[in-house]
């Protein structure tokens, strides 16, 4: 990897440091209880979802609010090849890459009349795609039963390699891997490639070509940029990377339903992206965690805190999640608002302007 | 002279009522600068946009290299080795001097998403040959000490500079430069004006709007005139100047 030689010394030892640190982690999270192993698995999901939805909106930006539809899709692709409902029981490695690419198709399809859509109304209608999508999925049950409606599809199969079946616990050398630790180290190797993908893209011909589009699209046009390929190209890139994530999502809870791909979720994964920094994969890695982790903590520390302090409930988690949601989207926009952590060009931009 | 490069024939252009083009024809021969100038208004900015493929003319063909042009999509005119620049800089501000003309080789190159994806050893190849070739041109407009500098970052004259070395890593056979004196001090006029000279040296065929009346009858070989939308003189810069009609429409009311 051309990364690892740029490196001096010290940035090689911190980068086995987070390794390690990594590989340990969720042993330290199951000591803490295997939910918070799943909540880690689910974090590292948004994050995935949010660095394919960084190709459209940071890289080309192209404003997509329906992003969750390829979720949907790469769910149920996995769902209906991969449980007893049409009796198909393949396995993941075949049934990703399917996921990948039908998702890939429906970003074409979803591209293709937006291509001349810009801002507003590009965000209108890639919403309404979302809401089609999971309408779809909520009404596919008749004449011929293929998403079973809104009660969804379950008993999904879980991964299996070999004798390794990702639904229950195996014991190697005195540890325990429990489903949850298992399916956190498949998803950190899927994180890694498409870590490693997005770096290659962003500087290559095709990503210079997306934010030129981004940048002035006129002038992309005149400079011999295939604008209606290009951003095609953006939508199914990002599409593929949701499809993929959806059947993990599938396949981690056994069970899918349309109530999983809800406008919320679109919305949610492009906070992330716009919290962390577009464009910069490091900021949206970031934007997801928090974004994944801070609703998961309150949760799980304001009902303990209340009892202790006032000795009964007074704000139900819930609204105080949302509340600290809002509250953070908002303080970001204030005073940060090209991310936690954006890209070099757009900081470059804010700290001149502040000057 | 040598062969004609473009030929535009029977040109026309409305928007809604108001014909913005009417019937132009011209032919642009290889290697020569070829002026366009006219009044505010007189349509020369049009006529660019429909030789670049932004807008759909209305009537009229042009050929190019002896070939019809396909003028429906921009970046097919700029395989075809047409490049531009824009009046008003369009830069891409927040990507780098250098990465704006990388932009430029994207015509010329062909790595897709899976080269990309891959690194595969065609891909890199190809990224050094763009980064390169990048480089060359920056040097040769003069700002290879701006390389890394964020278009956005440049001084006005550095930014024309620069688009014309993005127009030039598409390989064009014409480069056709909107205004590219314009707001220009004397001194960056100076500058450019050497600079479009060197073109021509290299073989470049060059298509200049300009306002600059002077630095368009200096510099180009043949000067076509656009008022209202039509073309009323083509000629040598000496007959241009001499010809009542462009008096009377131009340097008439313009230079007296």
């Amino acid at each position: 990897m051309g990364m690892l030689k740029d490196m001096g010394h010290r940035e090689k030892i911190g980068l086995a440091l987070i390794a390690v640190a990594l590989m340990a982690l969720p042993f330290v999270l199951a000591s803490a209880g295997t939910a918070w192993v799943r909540i880690m698995n689910f974090a590292v999901l948004f994050v995935l979802l949010s660095l394919g939805l960084n190709i459209v909106v940071g890289f080309a930006g192209l404003l997509d609010l329906g992003y969750v539809a390829f979720y949907a899709v790469g769910a149920y692709v996995y769902a209906l090849l991969a449980s007893p409902h049409f009796g198909l029981h393949l396995p993941f490695w075949v049934i990703l890459p399917i996921g990948a690419a039908v998702a890939c198709v429906a970003g074409v399809i979803l591209g293709a009349p937006t291509l001349r859509l810009r801002g507003d109304y590009l965000a209108i209608v890639t919403l309404g795609f979302g809401e089609i999508v999971r309408i779809f999925m909520n009404n596919l049950s008749n004449p011929i039963n293929i998403t079973n409606g809104p009660k969804g599809i379950n008993r999904i199969d879980s991964f299996q390699i070999g004798p390794v079946n990702f639904a229950g616990s195996d014991t190697l050398a005195g540890l325990v891997f429990s489903g949850p630790i298992k399916y956190y180290y498949f998803l950190m190797l899927v994180l890694l490639a498409v870590i490693v993908i997005n770096r290659r893209l962003q500087d290559s011909r095709i990503g210079r070509a997306w934010v030129a589009i981004r940048e002035d699209e006129v002038a992309a046009k005149a400079s011999g940029i295939n604008t209606r390929n290009i951003k095609l190209l953006a939508f199914a890139m990002g599409a593929s990377f949701g499809g993929i994530a959806g059947g993990m999502f599938a396949a981690m809870q056994t069970f899918v339903s349309p109530e999983s791909f809800v406008l919320n979720e679109s919305i949610m994964i492009l906070a992330m992206v716009v919290l962390g920094g577009m464009g910069n994969i490091w900021g949206v890695i970031a934007g997801a965690v928090l974004l994944s982790f801070v609703p998961e903590l309150l949760r799980y520390t304001v009902e303990p805190v209340q009892m202790a302090l006032f000795g009964k409930m007074l704000v139900d988690p819930e609204v105080l999640r949302m509340l600290v949601f809002g509250l953070a989207l908002v303080l970001t926009m204030r005073f940060r608002p090209a991310g936690l952590w954006p890209e070099t060009r757009h900081r470059r931009e804010l700290s001149e302007n502040r000057a | 002279m040598s062969a004609v490069l473009l030929e535009a024939r029977g040109i026309g252009k409305r928007f809604g009522g108001v014909q913005a083009l009417k019937d132009v024809s011209l032919t642009i021969k290889s290697g020569e600068i070829y002026g366009l100038i006219g009044p505010n208004g007189a349509g020369k900015t049009t006529l660019f946009n429909v030789f670049t493929g932004l807008y759909p003319r209305d009537d009229g063909e042009v050929l190019f290299g002896g070939s019809p042009l396909h003028l429906e999509s921009p970046h097919e005119v700029a395989a075809a080795g047409i490049a531009r620049t824009f009046q008003n800089i369009r830069l891409f501000g927040n990507m780098t001097a250098r990465e704006n003309v990388m932009v430029g080789r994207h015509v010329r190159t062909r790595a897709g998403v899976v080269g990309a994806m891959l690194r595969t050893r065609a891909e890199r190849t190809e990224e050094t040959a763009i980064r390169r070739r990048a480089d060359e041109l920056l040097h040769y407009v003069g700002i290879a000490d701006r390389a890394d500098d964020l278009a956005r970052h440049l001084s006005y004259g550095d930014q024309r500079r620069l688009e014309i070395a993005r127009a030039l890593a598409t390989e064009p056979k014409l480069l056709a430069l909107d205004e590219p004196a314009a707001g220009m001090n004397a001194t960056e006029t100076a500058g450019l004006r050497d600079l479009i000279e060197g073109l021509r040296r290299d073989g470049l065929t060059v298509l200049l709007i300009e306002h600059d009346v002077k630095l368009v009858l200096g510099l180009c070989d043949r000067v076509a005139v656009l008022d209202y939308g039509q073309k009323i003189a083509e000629d040598v810069p000496e007959a241009v100047r001499a010809n009542p009609k462009v008096i009377e429409a131009y340097l008439g009311t313009s230079a007296h």
